[in-house]
């Protein structure tokens, strides 16, 4: 029989602002436990949430790219239920009337475009979280995530597959990195997702019965996951049994969904308006700030990488595609004249290192002054692209910049004529058999001899210059 | 000369002529808690911390605010920082604050002095102070008779001649129904004009904190100090305060008084029912006109409150769960269960009953029929006032239906019994309006308020009105016997 899926995606985006969504304590990440707390965030008696309006801004300046209705007036919500991670008891969060109302994201997935409808996204705080394995007989709570901005992104159930459920998540990791709405991390939390997944017969109009699959926060594991939850319900229902409406959690290490203990959702959450919090009321004013603040989105950049620093429009879009190699690719080219070797070596050489080591490129050693000095030294001649390879490998290890590389390894490319014309001549003499051969016919072996020259020079030589000298000495 | 029964004008009167320093002020202050502490009108005392503040007051000749060096009760609501702070219940016994709430903050740095915290209500539950985990307050009148609730410590500390005035948090006439049970004046200010940082919440959307003085005109100096807008409070009002104090005898020649038709005051008590045709008099005396008005759904107030509030307090409460502060249970299976026996072991029977009724009203399938039916019906009634308000300049009820009654005489068997204390004074707090009580005379030797509504942020009508009244009587100043006390 075939089967067809249908899986809608919650997003939690983690807002990347200075403070938390109800208090003025600190969101950075890594900071020791309970140090990013204050008396708002452990829900001490009395105390009461306070709006950070730059969370709004962010969630208005998503909401606007994808063309969505910005609720101008939006109300908070207590969803109730106790958890020790959970200080007040409730999370404040939002129900009926969320900030962002409607729109679409476009995803691609293998050349082709599709547009993906998005229903809501509303704005929340985070919990804290719970340690259970690290004190013996104890349970530790660490409340520093506690009212850390949310903004869940839920998406009308139209992706196909698993694959076209990590495009869009792709397209959600540009477009929330782009808008500096958040750092996309995905590893630490910031960028993460529920997937609610079903499967119907081939043109069945009515939907199965779904399940949702919690937290799942790689590229890799949102495939693995709910492919693994198509087979498993496509094996049900084959067996001739019902799938269970249920909440399932994904283990990567043995590429499995499990149901989640039913206690840990099995809640009435007694949604209320928070009584605590007046209705945001965001200024027409407000919204015109947004608006005129509005970051260049990626399609805007690759235009103008065409235009202003002349790149192929294959080379513009890679670059543009990812927020942090565009800035990285901005800073350079302020400090070097060779843009196509600069992104010439962003696509190449920078993004296999980066794919290799599966960091970002704000978390290497690389830095924009040292690869436009690099571009630089190999535009200026002063060392080949080749040398230049070994340089870059030792700037990522250490952090160290080109020219003392240069200086140290004595790497300065040899680009006078009459000493590269000396060691030519030394290896015509020592090689006459293969010269005899060359002289009879044999251009195979010109490269023998560029070889030999290298060598002697340990590849210093120019070699546009040693392939000048050779030629004219081989004529004669 | 003794400083008890004094009001803060007359103590203001004291210090500045140097008849007494601040720190004799407030060791009599507190050597008359001690004395009196057979009425259990104080759940901490603040000793230490108020001796060595007082001390630190030098008389000079400059004239100095009204609060400086003046003694204060705070209802043990109020987060007090490094001075227990307990909401009368068992889940908060040992907790001592980080913090101080805003109204606290603004009395002390106008140079109050915290003398202790005053006994309430568990969590302000209640109308006759009788579910305090630390025990009855007497009302001063008479032994072994409620103060009323939830500032019932609050109340009888100033009427006992303790303390001049006292703070106290009015979520649907616990600072009016003591006030007026105790023979004091109380304020409950508009919705948001006094920050709500730092007053642990029993209904978000009801609680404000105000004054319980012996005159109105102490009831201005200490709302002077305590209003006003605060940036952690997002509720709080971002409107102008005016100088209480000074707008206070003004004529009300012309003011137009309402009775609402519907509170039927014709089968209240016939004595209750005298003393409110006396005030009609002395007002009408006094140039004001009285008309009737009608709000038609007012009656629904009661039903109402007891929707809103518990489902609020349901949700308010739940951080009292025995992790991070309060009360924890021993012996616990897992978190669930430590959840539920601390919760169990800490609340008292009246706060367990408001939480299941709240989170009954809010559960899935009945949050339509009682939540969001009685918000719809709580906008009726706002509408009502806000349509009475265009004819009239203050409403005028008894405070109570009842004056006070004896321990344990009302909603023991039925908790309705109580609930209806509050008929007069609920709609108030429904529709976020001030209002104040002020004592008009006795029933059966028992204190009897009178009430007074006023519009949104009219605090200074109502105390102008409240002052007048004052001027022309002498019920204010009338004095209980302690004997059955020391």
């Amino acid at each position: 029989m075939n089967w067809e899926t249908v899986i809608g995606l919650e997003t939690h985006v983690q807002l990347s602002t200075k403070t938390k969504l109800f208090s003025r304590a600190s969101t950075t990440f890594g900071a020791n436990p309970n140090t990013n707390v204050n008396l708002v965030d452990c829900g001490l008696p009395g105390v009461l949430p306070s709006i950070n309006k730059e969370a709004f801004y962010k969630a208005i300046r998503l909401g606007m790219a994808i063309n969505a209705q910005i609720n101008q007036t939006s109300i908070f919500d207590r969803k109730n239920y106790f958890y020790a991670d959970l200080p007040k008891g409730y999370q404040i969060t939002q129900m009926d009337l969320p900030i962002v109302l409607g729109g679409s994201i476009e995803i691609f997935l293998d050349g082709t475009t599709k547009k993906i409808n998005i229903t809501r996204a509303h704005l929340e705080e985070d919990a804290g979280k719970s340690i259970h394995d690290e004190y013996d007989g104890f349970s530790a709570i660490d409340l520093n995530r506690a009212g850390t901005p949310l903004l869940e992104i839920v998406s009308e159930p139209e992706l196909s597959s698993a694959k076209e459920a990590v495009a869009y998540m792709k397209a959600m990791h540009q477009l929330v990195t782009y808008l500096d709405v958040s750092d996309g991390n995905m590893a630490q939390g910031s960028l993460r997702c529920d997937a609610n997944v079903s499967i119907k017969k081939n043109g069945d109009k009515e939907l199965g019965t779904r399940t949702e699959i919690k937290n799942i926060n790689s590229f890799k594991f949102i495939e693995k996951a709910i492919n693994f939850e198509i087979k498993r319900q496509i094996k049900v229902l084959e067996s001739g049994e019902k799938v269970t409406q249920e909440t399932r959690l994904y283990d990567s290490v043995k590429d499995e969904t499990r149901p989640m203990r039913s206690k840990e959702f099995a809640n009435d959450y007694r949604y209320f308006p928070e009584p605590d919090l007046l209705p945001v009321i965001i200024s027409d004013e407000e919204m015109s700030k947004i608006k005129d603040e509005f970051p260049e989105l990626p399609n805007e950049k690759e235009a103008r990488y065409q235009k202003q620093f002349k790149l192929s429009a294959y080379d513009a879009q890679i670059i543009a595609s990812s927020k942090s190699m565009a800035d990285f690719f901005e800073s350079a080219a302020n400090q070097t004249k060779n843009y196509t070797l600069l992104s010439n070596w962003l696509i190449g050489e920078v993004s296999a290192y980066l794919n290799k080591e599966l960091i970002e490129i704000s978390e290497s050693k690389l830095n924009v002054d040292n690869l436009a000095m690099l571009i630089n030294r190999i535009d200026d001649q002063t060392i080949s692209g080749k040398i230049g390879k070994t340089i870059f490998e030792e700037m990522c290890i250490n952090g160290t910049s080109p020219d003392e590389i240069i200086e140290s390894k004595g790497l300065k490319q040899i680009s006078d004529d009459g000493a590269i014309e000396q060691i030519i001549d030394t290896v015509i003499k020592d090689n006459s058999a293969q010269v005899k051969a060359y002289l009879e016919g044999k251009d195979k072996l010109f490269g023998f001899f560029v070889g030999q020259v290298m060598k002697l020079t340990q590849g210093k030589a120019n070699p546009t210059s040693v392939n000048t000298i050779l030629k004219e000495k081989l004529k004669k | 000369m003794s400083i008890q029964f004094k009001s803060i004008v007359e103590l203001r009167g004291m210090l500045d002529e140097k008849l007494i320093s601040a720190s004799e002020l407030t060791q009599e202050t507190l050597q008359l808690a001690k004395k009196y502490q057979e009425l259990n009108c104080f759940v901490t005392m603040n000793d230490e911390v108020a001796t060595k503040k007082a001390s630190g007051i030098i008389p000079s000749d400059e004239i100095s605010s009204w609060l400086e060096g003046m003694p204060l009760a705070q209802k043990d609501l109020f987060c007090t920082k490094g001075l227990r702070t307990t909401c009368s219940s068992k889940i908060l016994a040992d907790f001592i604050p980080p913090y101080t709430a805003t109204a606290v903050e603004k009395l002390e740095d106008a140079g109050a002095i915290t003398i202790g915290k005053t006994n309430m209500d568990e969590f302000a539950m209640g109308s006759s102070n009788e579910t305090s985990f630390f025990g009855n307050v007497h009302n001063p009148w008479k032994k072994g008779y409620v103060p009323g609730g939830s500032s019932g410590g609050s109340a009888a500390a100033v009427a006992a001649g303790i303390v001049p005035a006292a703070t106290g948090t009015d979520t649907g006439g616990s600072i009016r129904q003591p006030a007026a049970h105790c023979g004091i004046t109380g304020l409950k200010p508009t919705y948001g004009r006094v920050s709500r940082w730092g007053m642990i919440a029993f209904a978000s959307s009801l609680d404000q904190a105000g004054p319980l003085a012996r005159t109105a005109e102490d009831c201005a100096i200490l709302l002077n100090s305590m209003s006003g807008y605060d940036s952690k409070d997002t509720t709080s009002l971002n409107s102008d305060v005016p100088d209480f104090l000074a707008n206070i005898n003004q004529p009300i020649d012309g003011v137009k008084i309402g009775i609402i038709k519907e509170f039927n005051l014709g089968e209240l008590d016939s004595e209750v029912q005298a003393r409110f045709e006396e005030s009609i008099k002395t007002y009408e005396k006094l140039g004001a006109q009285f008309v009737e008005v009608s709000l038609p759904n007012i009656s629904a107030s009661v039903p109402t409150y007891y929707s809103i509030a518990p489902a609020e307090c349901s949700s308010n409460l739940s951080r009292f769960d025995g992790v991070r502060f309060g009360h924890r249970a021993e012996n616990t299976d897992d978190l669930n269960d430590l959840y539920i026996k601390s919760r169990s072991e800490g609340f008292g029977d009246e706060v367990k009953r408001r939480i299941l009724i709240g989170t009954y009203a809010l559960s899935a399938g009945y949050y339509d029929a009682y939540y969001k039916k009685a918000q719809q019906v709580r906008r009726l009634i706002k509408n009502d006032f806000d349509h009475v308000f265009q004819s009239v300049d203050i409403l005028m009820t008894p405070t109570s239906p009842n004056t006070a009654f004896k321990f344990g005489s009302k909603g023991t068997q039925n908790p309705v019994e109580l609930y209806l204390e509050d008929l007069f004074t609920i709609s108030s707090n429904l529709a976020g309006l001030p209002a104040i009580s002020i004592p008009h005379g006795q029933v059966n030797s028992l204190p009897a308020g009178l009430q007074l509504i006023g519009n949104f942020l009219k605090e200074d009508q109502l105390l102008n009105a409240a002052h007048l009244f004052q001027k022309n009587s002498d019920f204010h100043l009338a004095q209980p016997n302690l004997e059955d006390f020391s």
